[in-house]
């Protein structure tokens, strides 16, 4: 088997035994990106670095010294973290060059349990997007084709080049980040396994903010139990971040036991949309008869506010984001477009460093913000959220996970719902209500469209409980069996 | 005292409310362990937050909170134990995150009010309407290129307790003496050094005028005040301003002004119509602040005794004026110097002494009590001498002027210049016996009846002994021998 095919359980395995070297496995990886680099997952690599931190896992490893979760293991890194001198842009024209001296949490946390960067991934400018179309650095072809002939796909967003590395076996796992479903629907759409913790479990510490309420980092791979791997390598409390949680990080591969008999499985009723193909239903259904087959209880619920989220979340993001992006006014880093006044260089440096979706989502959020609006739109949108999270804390009473589609649709063309927002925000519905109340919640491919496109089922979690949602996302992969490979065409 | 202002067309009402904005004391910023000290290098003490780098996140200072606690207290407000930070919105080079991380609808402290003397003897209640925290910015220096402007980013990020008064003050002496009294709680308690000229305190004023007993009129908000005379120069200027525009049929814009100066006037730095909409909403960033009922009686048994309380014992103990008493007690360092010099002394005699002559003198040079060239213990020793008489009163203010200039103590000074008074009786009479005798027809017109030449003669006999006779007995010995 080639090296970039193994999981990153099996590599851990592999590297154990010494039957190759975080050098070679890396090697693997680096030529693999250089292969595929017209999928333009990559926006940035860091071969050199990648090579020294592989050659210093395999001096820890002779050395016997103390091994780390993800030792060894060449992973790729979404541009939203930023990472001490290698560039960190968001994929935006405004941040251009832009090297931070310093590495986030998360990433430092990866490095430390001996993980190896390949380099930074593409995805939709500030995380704003559901495509990787907005991206600054141009699109990110999804390697699954419908057909021989079809037409390039979107990989999903906003951490389509996460997902794409991870889909064409360009690394082995990818950190990506979830604000409204920017790592399950990417995940769903090019056949991974995409998860985003509960609010507060992985600090946002160094991570390029969109929506702060919201915004959390979580793994792409290619099975649960990488997820759980690399999770667990990601996750835990930061001093630094006034919103991660204190709590201990549990051992997630150790709940991965491939039991969930009596486990109560809510599927609600609410999760469906005018238009979506039948055969997303099918899928569905097929993932609750497996649940069933393996012993779980199928409970039939109710979360009566889940039409008010999205529109919620698009008044919620937004706000947020028009604050957190104003530090982006070419006064001390990035882009500067010098202009006659301070009011002229700042007007020109935002009109052409922001692309159009992000410049829309920035008006949209002072809107809602303004005076006389806030009440209409900011407030309700809070009461809203404040009723969604409710709706799950009612349903946790009688069902210990929820199980939903991830997308209301498989990858669609490049250049798709372009010029229709609506359209394009339509992408995040299944996935906005879980990041509203901040759950956790994971992708699992579960199987192929008529067009042999790849599609996720998704399944949330409580509050802190990801164990219980792992355990039935390893299940659901092992009764879905998906075994597709958009390279070699083989199901 | 009428405090009304008199126009052409009659009198107006002065409405003056107050926004102090008061640096805490605490050694690290409001969300980031950067340095507060004052006076480094431009752009040395800026953390990656400060800097508003992407992906940084604030953390809160708990000093910051605790010392906007103790302020409330002190301030006689309400702590209220769940507050909430809000950003406020807009763009300025000095403010990295294109956003003031503040509290708006949930501030920490709530309602209260403070009592001022004024000179006249009247006390005013002024209510506190809250007190929040909030990140100070950074300075926009324009002076330092033809076209350019530089930013020292060492203030961004800074604790700013900022105190805003109601609308209850009706003149220009009432604000100054509101403030002063806030500056004097906050240096009581040591959560503000006060330091107007480094920016440690600054205040903006709203002012609006009205006929008396009419609704309030439109306000003008004066932007950064950093003195108590340009306070009280710019509420005056932009009453009479107001007062004039009405007169003459106009009507008040509401607007925010600056004080020139130089000029001595207020304009206008921008208009109703041209304020910032803030777009105020909570900080995604930061947890809401909650407090227990046992962390605030904590931080109330930190509190040391505060103006009021000690006012009302000097009041008592040491029978002095309401008036007398808050200008002692304005300053922890000045209390405590009266409290050396009264101990065991004529508690009245002392007080004059602080506050006339030690005041008089510090105040010209502007010297702060605690570098006085006479310390409390000198002054104790000069009332001493004046007490037993071995001095006269006159005598006293000679030999503190000395004890001023050389540092020397006071019975030093005495025995060098031979100014002990002089209490032989025979040795006066004999000095008033000479004058008499010098004097034949000034004895005459006061024997007529013009009883007010005996002081007159009193100039004389006091001259005659160098200051030195002790006057109480030489004014017996004159009416006793003149009427001879």
């Amino acid at each position: 088997m080639k090296l970039t095919e193994l999981t990153i359980a099996a590599a851990r395995d592999g590297l154990a035994a010494g039957e190759f070297t975080s050098v070679e496995l890396t090697a693997a990886n680096l030529s693999a990106m250089e292969n595929t680099r017209d999928l333009n997952a990559f926006v940035c690599e860091t071969a050199e670095k990648a090579q020294d931190m592989a050659a210093a896992s395999d001096v820890r490893r002779a050395r016997g010294a103390d091994l780390g979760a993800m030792e060894g293991i060449p992973i790729a890194v979404k541009d939203l973290f930023c990472t001490e001198g290698v560039r960190a842009t968001a994929c935006s024209h405004i941040l251009d060059g832009f090297t931070p001296p310093y590495e986030s949490t998360v990433t430092t946390n990866l490095w430390d349990a001996g993980a190896v960067m390949l380099g930074k991934t593409n995805m939709d400018e500030f995380a704003m997007g559901s495509s990787n179309m907005s991206s600054y650095d141009g699109p990110v072809t999804n390697p699954w084709r419908a057909g021989d002939d079809g037409a390039k796909l979107v990989p999903g967003g906003s951490s389509g080049g996460s997902a794409a590395a991870v889909a064409a076996r360009m690394a082995m796992g990818a950190t990506g980040t979830d604000t409204g479903g920017s790592i399950r629907q990417p995940g769903a759409f090019c056949g991974v396994v995409g998860m985003k913790p509960t609010y507060g479990r992985c600090s946002r510490w160094g991570v390029i903010a969109f929506a702060s309420s919201l915004d959390q980092a979580g793994p792409l791979t290619r099975t649960v139990q990488d997820a759980a791997i690399m999770l667990g390598a990601m996750a835990g409390h930061d001093p630094k971040d006034s919103t991660s949680v204190n709590e201990s990080v549990p051992d997630f591969e150790a709940a991965l036991t491939g039991d969930i008999k009596g486990l109560r499985v809510g599927v609600p009723k609410e999760y469906v949309v005018d238009g979506m193909p039948g055969e997303i239903g099918e899928l569905w259904r097929r993932g609750v008869d497996w649940l069933k087959d393996a012993g779980a209880q199928i409970v039939d619920i109710s979360l009566p506010h889940t039409k008010y989220a999205l529109p919620a979340y698009y008044i919620i993001a937004p706000a947020e984001a028009s604050s957190n992006l104003a530090r982006y006014d070419g006064v001390r880093y990035g882009l500067r477009v010098e202009g006659d006044s301070l009011q002229d260089m700042y007007a020109n440096t935002r009109s052409e460093g922001f692309g159009a979706e992000v410049k829309r989502r920035l008006m949209i959020g002072a809107y809602v913000l303004s005076a006389g609006y806030y009440d209409a739109y900011y407030l309700k949108a809070q009461k809203v959220r404040a009723r969604i999270a409710q709706d799950f804390h009612d349903a946790w009473e009688t069902v210990d996970v929820v199980l939903t589609p991830t997308a209301p649709s498989a990858a669609f063309a490049q250049g798709e719902k372009m010029d229709d927002p609506i359209a394009m925000y339509l992408n995040d519905v299944f996935t906005v209500p879980a990041s509203l109340a901040g759950l956790p919640a994971i992708s699992v491919p579960a199987g192929l469209s008529s067009d042999g496109l790849p599609l996720g089922l998704q399944i949330i979690g409580r509050p802190f409980d990801e164990e219980t949602m792992f355990r039935v996302a390893g299940v659901m992969e092992r009764e879905a069996a998906f075994t597709a490979h958009p390279m070699t065409g083989e199901a | 005292m009428s405090k009304l202002l008199k126009g052409r067309t009659g009198d107006w009402e002065i409405v003056i409310g107050l926004e102090i904005h008061a640096q805490s004391i605490t050694k690290a910023k409001l969300f980031s362990g950067a340095s507060t000290a004052f006076g480094a290098e431009p752009n040395t003490q800026v953390s990656l937050v400060d800097a508003a780098m992407p992906g940084m996140l604030p953390v809160l200072n708990e000093e910051s909170v605790r010392q906007a606690v103790r302020s409330g207290l002190a301030l006689n407000s309400k702590i209220n134990l769940h507050s909430v930070f809000a950003r406020k919105n807009y763009f300025y080079p000095d403010l990295p995150q294109g956003y003031q991380i503040s509290q708006f609808e949930s501030p920490i402290v709530g309602e209260g009010e403070l009592e001022i003397d004024l000179a006249d003897g009247e006390v005013v209640t002024v209510g506190i309407e809250r007190l929040h925290l909030e990140q100070d910015a950074g300075k926009s220096l324009h002076d330092q290129h033809p076209t350019k402007t530089y930013i020292d980013l060492n203030r961004s990020g800074i604790t700013l307790m900022e105190i805003v008064s109601k609308p209850d003050m009706r003149s220009s002496e009432e604000a100054v003496e509101y403030a002063t009294k806030v500056r004097s709680i906050l240096r009581y308690i040591d959560t503000c050094d006060g330091n107007m000229q480094e920016g440690s305190l600054r205040c903006d004023a709203n002012v609006s005028v009205r006929r008396p007993g009419e609704a309030l009129g439109t306000r003008c908000e004066i932007k950064n005040l950093n003195s108590f005379r340009y306070l009280r120069q710019a509420i005056d200027h932009e009453a009479v301003r107001q007062v004039e525009i009405l007169e003459d049929g106009g009507k008040i814009a509401q607007e925010t002004r600056l004080y020139d100066t130089a000029k001595g006037e207020t304009r206008s730095m921008r208009s109703k119509e041209e304020a910032h909409d803030y777009r105020y909403f909570p900080d995604p960033d930061l947890l809401p602040i909650d407090l227990s009922e046992e962390f605030v009686a904590r931080m109330k048994a930190t509190l040391p005794e505060l103006p009021d309380a000690r006012k009302e014992r000097f009041v008592t103990a040491y029978a002095l004026s309401p008036y007398d008493a808050s200008v002692l007690v304005s300053e922890r360092d000045t209390a405590d110097y009266f409290e050396t010099v009264a101990a065991g002394r004529d508690s009245k005699l002392a007080a004059n002494w602080v506050i006339s002559d030690l005041f008089g003198r510090l105040n010209k040079l502007t010297i702060p009590v605690s570098a006085s060239p006479v310390s409390a213990e000198a002054l104790g020793e000069l009332i001493d001498l004046i007490s037993d008489q071995t001095i006269s009163g006159r005598i006293a203010k000679d030999v503190f002027s000395e004890m001023f200039e050389s540092g020397e103590g006071a019975k030093a000074i005495v025995e060098k210049k031979g100014l002990r008074q002089v209490t032989d009786e025979g040795a006066i009479r004999g000095q008033v016996q000479s004058v008499i005798d010098d004097n034949p027809d000034k004895v005459a017109d006061y024997r007529g009846g013009n009883d007010k030449l005996v002081g007159w003669f009193m100039g004389q006999v006091m001259k005659a002994s160098q200051g030195k006779a002790n006057p109480g007995m030489v004014n017996k010995l004159l009416r006793e021998m003149l009427s001879a």
